[in-house]
């Protein structure tokens, strides 16, 4: 029987023509990210912060005057409950769904089991790392897009709606004002990349991804502490976190766009940094999970 | 000799101060079934992480299907499937998105005939009726047979499979075998470990046994069964044993004794003599001869005379 089958004619299958990486993966890898329950209830908590702020506005009829930016000018205008929800959920709500998304993005493949059929299947290990990255960016973008979205809903539904008076003075129309508004969503997005970086390279060290994801969170927390630290003033321009909330710029008539460029070329920095770390460490890793 | 599916030379993997892989100098021929044997923690599933690029080798040499690894990886995993330790799914998603998803991943598959593929590749191991169901709701053996849907699911050179038969029902055992088998015919070279050795001797053309991280035999299924001992089996009346037994050692068969109505007496064979002239001699010095049969050595006597009676995981 043996000799029967050795010297059976080995019917090879030809090999296939190498083609050009397709979009089939990322889509993939989007699919994966936005079918699981988890993501949904992270955005919907996202999508509960300027829902809770202004429901208890409008239930205290205006408040005292204190509290977060903007805060005061809901009364008068609906369309500012999207940009105090982005200003209140900054400091912590979006780096933890972004730390949960991004710890979780390689160290969550090797927990399941799933990160050694991906790499057999194959995708190329620099190949899985960019879409990972990719899909986190998407991620950010739904995440601070659904606490602006969100917020001018539910600022229509219970608040006057009128032109927008900018920091500078002048006064824009409605449609306008809600394009600033998506506009800061994307600004804030953009200061996320950093993190995300940060929560991938993170997510390379480790198989538990719980561990990968408190680790990414508490170096978002850390970077905002130095940042109010007189003492490591030197460090603040360096500090990811350093332009999470100067979007008031993007408030003036005309757009002041140079904490936007200086913003994205820090991010860019931390991306490249970050970047290639991980991609320093899972080249050649054993991936034994 | 045809040319090898497996090759490596002096393959060894360092996990600290242990080799859990030490000097592993695989032979696997192009449309072999090969089954790859060895106790727990003999470092099976070590050497199938380093064919597949997924761990570094500490020394040594591996080629697959003709290519250096880990440098031609991108190339020829595309013509590898594998099942590596255990089936790995995303139990949020069901069987089919798990293997689209996985589909997806080889960037060379066409999308157009991915539902084609998977569908294919689902009713091969009989997950069809649970191929909507999400995978967190799988039995032990669903996932197993999701695991082996994963590794058909292109027309593939080279299938590795890792302990496949884990966790299976009588009928998926079978129908695994069946699945290799007819892989094998149409020239797909099957890699195969297990600890059933029985398993293995049945579908098999070639094995080779671990042993504390080194490769302690290797070859066709006939050429280890070879370096067993091959026994006489004798069986005569009582009155006749002590006649039957000073003939055997007159032709080297030092015989055991066992009595009982009837008296069996075993013998290992030596080279250069034939069983069927034993017989013959006994029968001419009017033994009578009730029985007699060749045993011989089993795959897993070898296992055993190889790998060690202990029961305790070495290292
Ligand atoms: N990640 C690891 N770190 C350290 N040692 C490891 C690691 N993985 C495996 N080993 C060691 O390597 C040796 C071989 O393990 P391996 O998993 O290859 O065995 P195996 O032959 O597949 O066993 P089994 O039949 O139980 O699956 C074992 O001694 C094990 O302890
Ligand atoms: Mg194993």
């Amino acid at each position: 029987m043996s000799s029967e089958s050795s010297a059976a004619p080995s019917v090879l299958v030809a090999r296939r023509p190498r083609r050009a990486v397709g979009w089939g993966f990322f889509v993939s890898e989007l699919g994966v990210l936005f079918r699981r329950r988890r993501t949904w209830a992270m955005m919907a908590a996202l999508a509960a912060i300027p829902i809770l702020i202004a429901v208890a506005i409008r239930l205290t009829d205006g408040g005292d005057g204190r509290g977060p930016a903007f805060l005061d000018r809901i009364t008068q205008n609906g369309l500012f409950v999207g940009m105090t929800a982005l200003v209140v959920s900054i400091p912590l709500f979006l780096p933890l769904t972004v730390g949960v998304v991004t710890g979780d993005s390689i160290a969550g493949e090797a927990n399941t089991g799933t990160l050694r059929y991906l790499l057999v299947s194959p995708v190329g290990r620099i190949r899985l790392l960019v879409v990972k990255y990719a899909a986190a960016a998407v991620f950010c973008l739904a995440a601070t897009v659904t606490v602006a979205l969100a917020g001018i809903l539910i600022g229509i539904a219970l608040f006057p709606v009128g032109p927008v008076t900018l920091l500078s003075g002048d006064s824009v129309s409605v449609g306008e004002s809600l394009l600033r508004s998506l506009l800061i969503a994307g600004y804030v997005t953009l200061g996320l990349l950093g993190l995300s970086a940060i929560g991938l390279f993170i997510s390379t060290l480790t198989d538990a991804p719980v561990g990968a994801m408190a680790a990414t969170v508490v170096i978002s927390i850390v970077s905002q502490v130095l940042g109010q630290l007189s003492q490591t003033e030197w460090l603040h321009p360096w500090l990811f976190s350093y332009y999470w909330l100067d979007f008031a710029d993007l408030l003036r008539q005309p757009i002041e766009w140079s904490s936007f460029g200086a913003n994205a070329l820090l991010q860019l920095g931390y991306v490249a940094v970050f970047g290639a770390l991980a991609y320093g460490r899972f080249a050649s890793k054993d991936v034994l999970s | 000799m045809s040319a090898l599916a497996i090759e490596t030379t002096g393959l060894t993997k360092r996990f600290g101060r242990q080799l859990a892989v030490d000097g592993v100098d695989l032979a696997v021929p192009q449309g072999a079934v090969f089954g790859f044997l060895g106790p727990n923690g003999s470092g099976k599933t070590t050497t199938i992480r380093m064919l597949l690029g997924l761990a570094q080798a500490s020394a040594g040499e591996i080629r697959v299907l003709g290519e250096e690894m880990p440098r031609r990886l991108a190339g020829v995993l595309p013509a590898v499937g594998a099942l590596i330790e255990g089936p790995g799914f995303y139990p949020f998603l069901s069987g089919t998105a798990n293997l689209r998803r996985l589909d997806a991943a080889d960037g060379f598959a066409p999308s157009a005939s991915r539902a084609a593929r998977v569908s294919h590749a689902l009713e091969r191991v009989g997950l069809t009726h649970a191929a909507g169901k999400k995978v967190r709701a799988y039995s032990l053996g669903m996932k197993q047979r999701l695991g082996i849907a994963n590794a058909l699911l292109a027309p593939r050179e080279l299938i590795v499979l890792d302990e496949p038969t884990n966790g299976l029902d009588p009928q998926g055992t079978r129908e695994v075998r069946n699945l290799i088998r007819s892989l094998a015919s149409t020239g797909t070279t099957v890699f195969v470990s297990s600890h059933l050795l029985a398993e293995i001797e049945q579908m098999c053309t070639h094995a080779a046994v671990m042993s504390g991280g080194r490769l302690v035999a290797q070859g066709t299924l006939d050429e280890l069964r070879r370096a067993g001992t091959t026994r006489a089996q004798v069986l005569v009346p009582a009155s006749d044993a002590e006649l039957a037994a000073r003939i055997l050692v007159s032709l080297g068969l030092p015989p055991e004794v066992l009595s009982g109505p009837e008296t069996e007496l075993t013998a290992p064979i030596p080279d250069g003599v034939a069983p069927e002239d034993v017989v013959a001699a006994l029968v001419r010095d009017g033994v009578r001869v009730r029985g007699f049969a060749v045993q011989r050595a089993s795959l897993e006597d070898l296992f055993v005379a190889l790998t060690g009676e202990g029961f305790d995981v070495v290292q």
